[in-house]
């Protein structure tokens, strides 16, 4: 494979982990919760959308399925806030890490009961196949996938500074008391967030099934997000993205340039070098407080 | 005063866990005054604040605006029946802009034209948030944060602003200069004030009528003008004294409110 290749390959991956890693920060800037279960939110987000579209499920067409995967994804989110969190509300942080990682074990167990254990293919329109170009051989999902992800990103932003709601959040999540006190109903609006993560995440698994096959377990790369959304920095959603395509390009790098078996760990060599040197992530927005 | 007041409180309680901060606080204000509320640290200022503006829940008593019970009500329902709380500190949002933070004042509202107005209003009153309205908030000064704190406290075009010690960590010129500002607020834009303040020199300057709180307590209540002559209040608020030769014993002279 050609640099070129490996450059496309990588960073349709990088896209998919950012996506999920934005997730994470998302969800971290509005209430200071890690959602370890949001690797298998994006694969729940990819076997709902199978289920709605592909023939042998109910087969209704890819674009009208999509808002209802939207939908069900963000109400998901919303009551998962609405009903488990708030119950933990006030608790450590290890207990909030604790149920997360217990939710992802609930959505593994839930979908391989719907939908089965073995690998499947969503048919998604994004499943292009391949295009030669003289010896260049490049995946049109892969290309796909940088563009949907690139959209992705753009609409976030616009929806972050351009929407009430979206400066809202962020003002939540910058300073929750003062929010309070501007009459901005908090709790509401961080179930607004959990919906978004919801959302964000179908995207991303729409995206990684549209790339191979999908199975229950899919959510594990989530722990690769989870890196990536540190490298980048926790509290910054650029970063996070940012923190994605870095470890999404180191994988196919390392394959091809490193003695075998060293690209499974170099996200992670990355990921404590990035501790060590700039812990607050590459990409950090740190600004201490006035007085 | 005839009148029924805008905001009043009766028999207020409020608890952190076992610690009473807020023991039985009575209080009155009428629309179109500034109220003040002086106290040392700890009797329990900002606990009050935080009770009217639905921060915190009072165990009893109860908390009346415009007639209408609100204590224990959620902060964003107190908000929108036009009570805005500025907090001590400031509490901006700091990687926002100075314009956001501002529109985030008016959160509550829809009217897009009397907000813009009302930005208006604000740069006119503070034009270096005119000025800075691009910055992120966390870079102004410590005393440009207090001035947009303010702002966008204004942009709710609250009932009534409950300001919690607004001179906090600014130079005496500085909190001079705000406190001309919330006086002018008061008189043109007949803006109702509650300011919680230990810098009781230029509270009472502000303010119509005062109370003086300690450990939790109403101690002592009047008008600015009575407070300001009292002897009380001079040697232990505003920090001289008239007692001359006895001056160095003062330490030991007895509050009379005791
Ligand atoms: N979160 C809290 N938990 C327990 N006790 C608290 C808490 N916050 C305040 N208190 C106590 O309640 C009392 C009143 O505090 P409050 O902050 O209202 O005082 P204040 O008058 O605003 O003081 P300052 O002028 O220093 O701001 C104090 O004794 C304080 O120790
Ligand atoms: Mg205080």
């Amino acid at each position: 494979m050609g640099v070129l290749q490996l450059l496309i390959s990588g960073l349709a991956n990088g896209c998919v982990y950012g996506l999920i890693a934005l997730g994470f920060v998302l969800i971290y800037k509005a209430t200071e919760a890690v959602n370890f279960a949001q690797g298998d939110f994006m694969m729940l987000g990819a076997f709902v959308t199978l289920g709605l579209v592909n023939p042998e499920y109910m087969g209704i067409p890819f674009w009208v399925a999509l808002p209802f995967v939207f939908l069900i994804m963000g109400v998901l989110g919303y009551l998962l806030d609405l009903i488990v969190l708030r119950a933990v509300f006030g608790q450590s942080q290890v207990a909030v890490i604790i149920l997360t990682i217990a939710i992802g074990f609930i959505i593994r167990f839930v979908v391989g009961v719907i939908w089965g254990h073995e690998p499947q293919s969503l048919q998604s329109p994004l499943a292009l196949g391949d295009v030669r170009l003289g010896s260049l051989v490049l995946g049109l999902a892969d290309v796909a996938v940088i563009i949907v992800t690139l959209l992705m990103t753009v609409a976030l932003w616009q929806f972050f500074q351009r929407t009430k709601i979206g400066l809202a959040m962020q003002a939540a999540s910058q300073n929750q008391m003062a929010a309070y006190y501007m009459g901005i109903p908090v709790k509401r609006v961080q179930g607004m967030v959990w919906a978004l993560a919801g959302i964000v995440a179908a995207v991303a698994g729409i995206l990684y099934a549209s790339k191979g096959s999908i199975d229950p377990t899919a959510g594990f790369i989530g722990i690769k997000a989870f890196a990536a959304a540190v490298i980048g920095g926790f509290g910054s959603l650029p970063g996070a993205l940012m923190g994605g395509l870095i470890v999404g390009l180191i994988e196919p790098f390392a394959a091809r340039y490193l003695p075998p078996g060293y690209s499974q760990i170099a996200p992670y060599a990355l990921l404590i070098a990035v501790l060590l040197f700039r812990p607050h992530g590459l990409f950090a927005q740190v600004r201490a407080k006035k007085v | 005063m005839t009148e029924k007041p805008l905001l009043q409180i009766n028999n207020l309680e409020t608890f952190y866990g076992p610690i009473m901060a807020i023991r039985g606080v009575s209080l009155e204000v009428h629309k179109g005054r500034v109220v003040t509320v002086l106290g040392a640290n700890g009797a329990g200022k900002t606990t009050l604040l935080k009770t009217i503006s639905g921060i915190m829940d009072p165990e009893k008593g109860e908390i009346l605006f415009d007639g209408q019970p609100i204590q224990g009500l959620e902060p964003h329902k107190v908000v929108r029946a036009g009570i805005v709380h500025v907090p001590e500190g400031r509490e901006v949002f700091p990687l926002l802009t100075v314009a956001e933070n501002l529109s985030l004042g008016a959160y509550t509202r829809t009217d897009a034209a009397e907000i813009a107005r009302d930005r208006d209003l604000v740069f006119s009153y503070f034009p270096i948030l005119a000025e800075r309205r691009a910055q992120e908030a966390g870079t102004l000064s410590g005393g440009q944060q207090q001035m947009l704190a303010i702002g966008r406290g204004l942009m709710l075009r609250p009932k009534i602003m409950l300001l919690d010690e607004p001179s906090l960590g600014l130079s005496p010129i500085l909190t001079q200069e705000i406190f001309a500002i919330l006086k002018r607020l008061n008189r043109d834009e007949g803006v109702t004030m509650m300011v919680v303040e230990q810098n009781a020199a230029v509270a009472l300057d502000l303010a119509d009528d005062g109370y003086v709180m300690e450990l939790g307590r109403i101690v002592m209540s009047g008008t600015a003008d009575k407070l300001a002559a009292s002897d009380d209040i001079k040697s232990f608020y505003l920090g001289h004294s008239n007692e001359g030769a006895r001056g160095e014993r003062r330490w030991k002279r007895k509050k009379t409110w005791r």
